[in-house]
């Protein structure tokens, strides 16, 4: 009996019917991570299940933890990551809650610790369905923070996140946000890349002066003052601010080397005519792609945009995309109670962004789809024409609409 | 009289429910007169370790704008007096890593004052005060330290000592008549008012003029902008050490280089090179590393590392080999090894028998509180020794 060669050691691009959750294991195998560590929660809970089943099949080598807690498990891979160890780690909903203490300082200690969150509403009540607060949480802590639709971006954006969160310019963890059940559980065909290719598109960890090893002695985060820490907080900053550039260097030879070119930061569908758009993140690109196709065959000019990178903020892609429109209409799969207008954290990043231009848009506020409900299609197009209708009566009460609660 | 700020040095953690009382002690007898106040202490200092110097403030206004002016603020710019719990502070402040060592008249401003509790004399006191640009004053609180050579328990009257000392040092901040009206409203009791008034008329004050004092300029470092520090939090660490003196022999840890440690002791370890038993005690003890192994197997306190805790003292069997000793009798850093090698056995014993017996003026001393009932012990002792 002949053995066949294990799926991680294969050189040459091959189709799989895989999950979002499998999708970003298997780029764990690309990658060649050194330390996992995990805990269960649903729906992230899939990928510590295929890690483990990769692990047993020979086809990953790693350190994998089974932690007592989230907090162990976010603690142990940060002080891996310290020690130039290439890491990955997730959780969903409050479970991602519990680890955030050191969440928060893997962000402030500049360890680039890859992370998926499985998006799950917050407890309570219990619920496994989507919603965008948990990995939103860390929108200000200096994680980068992105959201994919297919299996195939998760995987691709599992690659370029330990290219870019590793890169010396930028050394900041990065959060993969994935929508639970609608692609965490959904299986689709993901063209999966040989490793040679992944090697020359990764090059290794290196940490430089920063590594905690014994021949170059350092103290990692003593106590300090308040003369320290702004200056501390500045070169948080500018690491952001640096991994805009990064990032678009990244894609560029991603597409390069794997041939799938894509916009980093936003994905602009029918646009091009387009007087009005609809904006959102994840899965909720399908229905909203489906129902502009049906809204286009009735002659309205409408589209779509999906940011694909919350952090760092893609502002100037969205003031040059969305001055073109005279409407556009944001759609949350997350809830921000008191904030302005009531609105989604999406809305008022966006109404923010577009502030200092000349020529606005209207911006009109969505919440749908919580605790994993449907977007369906006659939400998207009830959405589109209070967009148009909002922009035609001149209403500037910019209320938020909450689009299929029972009322 | 706008504002009239008010800074007490101390050393942590002992003394801060003293430097509390002090500053609570301010605030109110400045109502006395119709005036409010703040009182504060300095955030960063905590947490505070056993002897580290720390800081608490009281500030006194007409008026709730004028106090404004004070509040969100780690310390005024500067004082009208500072007052130091500790005479061994008067060689300087060191409260964190970093920071230097600030001159313990720092913030006192032109013609303010210096009020120190002490048994020193003035002299003594101005020779380890490092110069100021300006003229100050510096007055003497006369006492015996009630506690582990430091004025601590509220049994030795120093709050309200301080309070009395206070209204004749700076009589714009408030009389003696509101001091002892406050004394007897807050702490009840007739004695205290009586050692607040005691304090008023006893009270020693002398001008020091700019040019008197220590002359050395105190260290501080150079806080570097962000694009300089290297990122991730990150900070080179203190290496591992070498042979004593760059020799292949003994063992000199580094050390770090920004915490000098000079102003945290009050008191430093004297060894006696010759009756050392060479057991290590206290080497495997010492909590800050602070000694270097000789070439000869001998253990030498390097001072710039030593915070006096004393520990090297209590567990060292043979008596006498090691004698904590305060921090007044000393000028200098320099390496009593070196003392040891320069001067011969007998010119280094004349040496130690001085410091030892010099010791003996500054009163009890113990490492610290111990046990059940030590506080009384020491309490009955001290008033023997009073009488």
């Amino acid at each position: 009996m002949t053995t066949l060669p294990a799926l991680g050691g294969i050189q040459v691009e091959r189709d799989e019917l895989i999950s979002g959750s499998e999708a970003i294991a298997r780029a764990c195998v690309l990658a060649d991570v050194d330390v996992i560590t995990a805990y269960p929660i649903r729906p992230y809970d899939t990928v510590m299940q295929y890690v483990a089943r990769l692990i047993a099949n020979g086809e990953l080598d790693c350190e994998f933890i089974v932690a007592d807690s989230e907090h162990s498990q976010f603690e142990m891979v940060k002080h891996a990551s310290a020690v130039g160890a290439r890491v990955f780690v997730g959780s969903s909903g409050v479970g991602w809650f519990y680890a955030f203490e050191a969440i928060t300082v893997t962000a402030g200690l500049r360890l680039p610790v890859v992370a998926m969150v499985g998006n799950r509403a917050l407890d309570d009540p219990g619920a496994f369905g989507v919603e965008h607060n948990d990995a939103l949480a860390v929108r200000d802590l200096g994680w980068l923070l992105t959201w994919v639709d297919t299996a195939q971006e998760a995987l691709d954006t599992a690659l370029i996140a330990w290219r870019v969160a590793e890169d010396p310019r930028v050394f900041l963890p990065c959060a993969i946000s994935a929508d639970g059940a609608f692609l965490t559980h959904s299986q689709q065909i993901v063209k999966v890349p040989g490793k040679k290719l992944v090697q020359q598109f990764i090059p290794p960890y290196n940490r430089g002066n920063l590594v905690l090893h014994p021949d170059n002695p350092i103290t990692i985060a003593p106590q300090v003052n308040e003369d320290w820490l702004m200056e501390i907080r500045k070169q948080t900053d500018e690491a952001m601010r640096r991994a805009k550039g990064v990032l678009a260097e990244a894609y560029q030879e991603f597409g390069d080397i794997f041939g799938r070119r894509r916009d980093p930061f936003i994905e602009e569908y029918e646009t091009d005519d387009a007087e009005l758009v609809l904006v959102g993140m994840g899965t909720l690109a399908m229905p909203v792609k489906v129902a502009v196709r049906k809204l286009r065959e009735q002659g309205q000019k409408v589209g779509f945009i999906r940011v694909k990178w919350f952090r760092p903020f893609p502002t100037q892609e969205l003031q040059q995309s969305l001055s073109r429109f005279k409407a556009v209409g944001v759609v949350d799969r997350d809830f921000s109670m008191g904030s302005p207008s009531y609105g989604g954290v999406l809305f008022n990043e966006i109404r923010s962004a577009l502030y200092p231009l000349p020529q606005r848009p209207a911006v009109v506020g969505f919440i749908a789809g919580l605790g994993g409900r449907e977007i369906r299609v006659p939400d998207v197009s009830n959405m589109i024409d209070m967009t148009r209708k909002t922009v035609e009566e001149g209403r500037t009460d910019q209320q938020t609409h909450w689009i299929g609660v029972r009322e | 009289m706008a504002t009239v700020a008010v800074e007490v040095v101390y050393r942590g953690v002992f003394q801060k429910s003293l430097a509390k009382e002090i500053c609570r002690g301010i605030v109110f007898a400045a109502r006395k007169e119709g005036r409010i106040g703040t009182a504060f202490g300095r955030y960063g200092d905590s947490p505070e370790r056993n002897g580290i110097p720390a800081k608490q403030y009281a500030v006194v206004a007409d008026g709730e704008e004028e106090l404004e002016a004070s509040l969100s603020q780690y310390e005024p710019a500067e004082v009208d007096v500072t007052i130091a719990l500790d005479d061994t502070l008067c060689k300087g402040v060191e409260s964190w890593a970093w920071y230097g060592l600030q001159p313990v008249n720092k913030l006192v401003k032109e013609n303010g004052t210096l009020i120190v509790t002490s048994v020193q004399s003035p002299e003594d006191l101005v020779r380890s005060i490092h110069r100021n640009g300006v003229p100050y004053n510096l007055a003497i609180l006369r006492g015996q330290p009630s506690f582990s050579g430091l004025w601590v328990y509220r049994d030795d009257h120093t709050d309200v000592r301080v309070l009395g000392a206070l209204s004749k040092s700076c009589p714009q901040l408030f009389s003696l008549a509101s001091v002892e009206e406050t004394v007897k409203e807050q702490w009840r009791s007739d004695l205290k008012v009586a050692s607040a008034r005691r304090a008023y008329e006893r009270l020693m004050t002398r001008l020091v003029e700019p040019g008197e004092g220590n002359p050395e300029e105190a260290y501080s470092y150079h806080l570097l902008p962000w694009q300089e520090m290297r990122e991730g939090v990150v900070v080179p660490a203190v290496p591992k050490g070498n042979g004593f003196r760059g020799g292949d022999k003994g063992f000199e840890p580094a050390r770090n280089p920004h915490f000098k440690k000079f102003a945290t002791r009050s008191m430093r370890p004297v060894v006696n090179f010759d009756t050392c038993a060479k057991c290590s005690l206290c080497w495997l003890h010492c909590p800050d590393g602070c000694f270097d192994i000789t070439p000869e197997g001998l253990y030498d306190a390097n001072i710039n590392a030593c915070c006096g805790c004393g520990i090297c003292e209590e567990v060292c069997p043979v008596k006498g080999a090691i004698t904590m000793v305060n921090e007044a009798l000393f000028t200098e850093n320099g390496s009593q090894y070196e003392l040891w090698k320069a001067q011969g056995k007998e010119g280094y014993q004349t040496w130690v028998g001085e410091k030892v017996t010099a010791q003996k003026g500054f009163g009890q001393w113990s490492h610290g509180y111990h046990h059940k009932g030590q506080y009384e012990t020491e309490l009955a002792l001290a008033s023997k020794e009073a009488q």
